[in-house]
Order: structure tokens, then C-alpha cells, then sequence
């Protein structure tokens, strides 16, 4: 028989924390700071709301790129929070999750062996977004001496002729870290300069601990060459809702509407009409499990300077990225060990990228209570290594 | 800092002060400083336990009394008000706009306690029109917290 699959696909990688997963799954009694996702109920209003849409018969089709209503809605939000106008008949795509932005963004910019840089640590699918696209992915390794922030200098290095696209992943998911406005103001000239494009992935916006995100979209002369994804999945708790959008450029807009078309037909309906309340009348949920996100990423920063674990200040996301680099160990054997020894599931760094090594992810969408467990097992666990290692 | 503060400690009075600081992001001193102020300023003014009584085996009565009362000239509600929170079975007393005026939250041993209060004690006062009693069956949700079986985490792995 003929080998039904096709190359392109076979050789991607897959993610290297199913593996990991699989484990943590097998373990009854194991605590979980792996997941993702927020830990919070999506708000009643919300969901009340989807449901009296189920309730009036809103069970059709909305129109491709979304309910007019929402487009709408996503445009003052953008409008109120970032202060950037979009036409919401031309410059919004309703998607069903960021993710599908994602993948739409580079199928609709990308030719063969045009070059996408992807700085990582981050998100796992970009790479074999990129790769369907047929795009040739080029890594920037970030830097826990800077936070993990992208830099111009790295951003500078990176470009070839052939650079296309970059993808901004801030509020960045795994490590936490943010790009505040001066730091995007540095590579935005490099940006300018070079003539690319810019994928912002801003699906954590909403969740900064240090001032206001900036969307890069919001500095002079970028709005036309950036592609602007969020969604409600992370700000509203509306993972399972599957909704997110891209607000660009009409002519990339329009591009990404075909495809989506053709492949998705449009997002969720329900979801569509629950998001809408989302946007109208959720800022106070958002805010308040904003506020809760910020307690427990203080206590575990306090946790990790009780025990010695160096871990820079992440401002962003629901994510810290403790460095384990003292144990001589590599992320994925760590991970695994903590998980077998003290029952504990965190994911290592190189989930994420070759230079996600030496570190962990630990994901706060947990309860503090949870967190407090944990804690107290990752402590007695370090303080075994260090004595295994002869160290105090 | 207050704001959160209150927040936290409305659902949570027997947090430590030391996680407190930690959480808030600010010295222990401050906590205690704060904390102490709220006091003084009647801000806060207890630390309760939630208790679903329910689930014991001690009886007890919950009733809502709407009451319609004749104001008083120069002092309007309050000195009724303050003849009825006296007693120490009346758990809440709130002046309510309107079809009536008061609503007393009352707590007894039996349905027999908690009706004579009412026809012995409540409607009995000068000040007092009428009353309309209504026995809770049932708490589903009280102080925001929902009585019942915990959620279990429900999220499942996935990759990412």
C-alpha cells in the first residue's frame, strides 16, 4: 500500500509534553500545576447568556468572519483598552480560538521558504503552524538575563532577506514575561527597518501585573503591519467556548476570511453570543480574577525566595518560570522526578523550546490552598537535592 | 491596599497575616496597622464562621419577617429598629424601600420559638402595623458561598 500520509506532517515533532501528560493522568493522587487554562468558571452572565441564545433558537450559521454585533464590540474594546481604531466590517475575523488565528495568519502570509521568527520560549504551536504554512521557522532563543523579553539586538540578528513574519508572544506563555512600551518601541524601528510583519499573540492582555499591556499595533506606523490576536479563552475563563479573533490590515483581513471560510465556516455561534456580554459587561470578572492571579504569583515568587530557587519577577500571564539550573539536572528530569518522588506535576521549559532548558513551568490557575501543597512538596524536594548534593 | 484586604479577609477571616502580607505584596507591619485601623473604625466588625447549620444535628429556625411599622416623628425608623435588633434572636434588622419597611431576620429553636416572638414580642409593639412571616426551607447560597458538593478540577490535559 502506498504511504497515505503526507511528509510535512509526519516530521513534525510532537509536542513534548504529552509524554509527560500521559503520566500525570495515570497518577490519581498527583497535584497538577500543568494546566493552562484559567481555573475559574466562565462568569454566570456569561454563560447565562449563551444559553438564552441556545433558548431563542440562535442555532444557525453567523456570517464568515463573525457576528456583526461582536466585530463590533471586539472594535471598542480595542478602542477603550489599546486606543487603536479598526473598521469592524473589515479588519476583524472571529475565530475559533486564538490558535486558529494563528494558523489562518500564516497560511494567509506565507510563501514558500519565506522565514517566520519565533522567539521561545513560547507557545508550542507556532513552530508547526509555520511549518503547514510552509514558512522555514527561525528560533530566537530568549534570555532569562533579560526577563525573556525579545530584543532589538536579537530581533536584528534574526532577519534575513527572506524574514517575513515575526511572532510576538507578550504577555508570553511559559515564562510570564511582558514587553512594556519601551521595549516594544526598540523593535519596532528593526520592524520598520526591515519591512516585515507582526503576528502580536495577545491572547493574555488581559492579564499584566505591572501596568497596562501595550499592544505593539498602538505605536506609530505599525497598526498596517501587524496582525493583532486575543481571544476570550484566558481574560473571560472561556477556554471550552473556543473564541478568539485577528484584527489586522483589510487586505490580510480578508485573506485570512477565505481560508476560514473554506475550513471553519465561522466560530461557535453561542460562543459568539456569550462573548458579546463578555465584552459589554465583564470587565469587573476580569478584574477581579485578575486580582486573584496576582495574589497567588506573589505568593509564589515569596515561596521560591523562602527557598532559595532563583525565579525573575514575571508580570504577565498565569505562568512563573523558576530557573533549576543549580541541580545540575536537565528540565525534563526534574520534572519527571518531582512528579514521581513528590507527586507533583510541573512542565519542564523544553516543552516550549531548546532554551527553555534549566526551567519549569508553573501555572497559577490553581487555588492558593493547591499552590500552598505544592509548595510545601516542591520545598521538601529541593531541600533533598541540595542534600543529595552535599550542599545546605 | 484596603480594598483587597477586606476582600480577602470577607472569605477568609483565619488567614494568617504573614500569607496575608505576602499575597497583598506588603509588609506584615502594614497588615497588622491596617487591620487594626478597620477595627477602630467599626469597618470591620467580627470575625464569623459561616456555619450551615443544616448539617448538624441542632435545630434551628430561620425566618424573614417583613414588618410595616408607623414611623416616629424626629426619629423615623430607628428607634423601632432598635427596640427589635435588641432582642438577641433577631439576627438582621434592615430597613428595606418599598411594600414594607423593616425586614427582621429571626433565628429559633423551633417553628413554636419563632412564632411567638413574632405574636408576643414583634407585633405587639406599638409602633408596628402588620407582619408577614416566611420560614426558610432551604439555604442554597449564603454570604456568597454555595452550599452543596465541591467542584472537583475538571480540567483535563492537554497539550499544550
Amino acid at each position: 500500500m502506498r504511504n497515505p500520509l503526507a511528509d510535512k506532517v509526519v516530521d513534525i515533532k510532537p509536542s513534548g509534553i504529552r509524554k509527560f501528560f500521559d503520566i500525570v493522568s495515570e497518577m490519581k493522587d498527583a497535584i497538577s500545576l500543568g494546566v493552562g487554562e484559567p481555573d475559574f468558571d466562565t462568569p454566570w452572565h456569561i454563560r447565562d447568556e449563551g444559553i438564552y441564545s441556545l433558548e431563542k433558537g440562535r442555532t444557525f450559521y453567523t456570517s464568515n468572519s463573525g457576528l456583526k454585533e461582536l466585530k463590533m464590540e471586539i472594535c471598542n474594546y480595542l478602542k477603550r483598552s489599546q486606543g487603536i481604531t479598526y473598521d469592524y466590517n473589515t479588519d476583524v475575523l472571529v475565530t475559533v480560538g486564538g490558535s486558529e488565528a494563528i494558523d489562518m495568519g500564516l497560511r494567509a502570509m506565507i510563501n514558500p521558504g519565506d522565514e517566520v521568527l519565533i522567539p521561545q520560549p513560547s507557545y508550542v504551536s507556532y513552530e508547526p503552524c509555520a511549518v503547514l504554512a510552509g514558512a522555514t521557522p527561525v528560533i530566537i532563543n530568549l534570555k532569562a538575563e533579560n526577563e525573556f523579553r525579545l530584543t532589538a539586538e536579537e530581533l536584528e540578528n534574526a532577519i534575513t532577506d527572506k524574514t517575513k513574519i515575526l511572532i510576538l508572544p507578550y504577555p508570553n506563555n511559559p515564562t510570564g514575561a511582558i514587553m512594556e512600551k519601551s521595549d516594544l518601541e526598540a523593535i519596532a524601528e528593526v520592524i520598520i527597518k526591515h519591512d516585515i510583519f507582526v503576528m502580536s499573540d495577545e491572547i493574555y492582555g488581559e492579564l499584566t501585573y505591572k501596568g497596562k499591556h501595550v499592544s505593539i499595533a498602538n505605536l506609530p506606523g505599525m497598526q498596517e503591519r501587524t496582525i493583532l490576536i486575543n481571544g476570550f479563552s484566558k481574560a473571560y475563563a472561556m477556554t471550552g467556548w473556543r473564541l478568539g479573533y485577528a484584527c489586522g490590515p483589510k487586505e490580510i483581513i480578508s485573506q485570512m476570511t477565505k481560508i476560514h471560510q473554506f475550513a471553519i465556516m465561522c466560530a461557535p455561534t453561542t460562543s459568539q453570543y456569550a462573548a458579546v456580554e463578555a465584552l459589554k459587561n465583564g470587565d469587573n470578572d476580569v478584574q477581579e480574577m485578575k486580582t486573584a492571579y496576582n495574589q497567588r504569583r506573589r505568593y509564589l515568587l515569596h515561596a521560591f525566595e523562602e527557598m532559595g530557587l532563583e525565579c525573575f519577577e514575571p508580570y504577565g500571564a498565569f505562568y512563573v518560570f523558576p530557573c533549576i539550573k543549580e541541580f545540575g539536572m536537565t528540565s525534563d528530569e526534574f520534572a519527571t522526578r518531582f512528579l514521581e518522588e513528590e507527586k507533583v506535576a510541573a512542565v519542564p521549559g523544553t516543552a516550549f523550546g531548546d532554551s527553555g532548558e534549566g526551567y519549569l513551568r508553573i501555572s497559577y490557575a490553581y487555588s492558593l490552598e493547591r499552590l500552598k501543597e505544592a509548595m510545601g512538596r516542591l520545598n521538601h524536594f529541593v531541600t533533598k537535592l541540595r542534600e543529595e548534593q552535599g550542599k545546605h | 491596599m484596603r480594598e483587597e484586604l477586606l476582600a480577602i479577609i470577607e472569605k477568609n477571616s483565619r488567614i494568617d497575616l504573614k500569607e496575608l502580607a505576602v499575597i497583598l505584596g506588603v509588609e506584615e507591619i502594614d497588615v497588622v496597622n491596617e487591620l487594626a485601623a478597620l477595627e477602630a473604625e467599626g469597618i470591620i466588625g467580627g470575625y464569623h464562621t459561616m456555619i450551615n447549620w443544616e448539617k448538624t444535628s441542632i435545630d434551628k429556625v430561620t425566618a424573614l419577617i417583613e414588618v410595616r411599622v408607623t414611623p416616629q416623628r424626629g426619629q423615623g425608623f430607628d428607634s423601632i429598629a432598635e427596640r427589635i435588633y435588641k432582642y438577641p434572636e433577631v439576627r438582621s434588622v434592615y430597613l428595606i424601600s418599598g411594600g414594607y419597611d423593616l425586614m427582621v431576620i429571626l433565628e429559633g429553636k423551633t417553628l413554636r420559638e419563632v412564632s411567638s416572638f413574632v405574636s408576643d414580642k414583634l407585633s405587639t409593639l406599638d409602633t408596628v402595623l402588620s407582619t408577614a412571616t416566611h420560614f426558610i426551607l432551604k439555604k442554597y447560597k449564603d454570604h456568597g458561598t454555595i452550599f452543596g458538593k465541591k467542584k472537583d478540577d475538571e480540567r483535563e490535559m492537554i497539550t499544550p
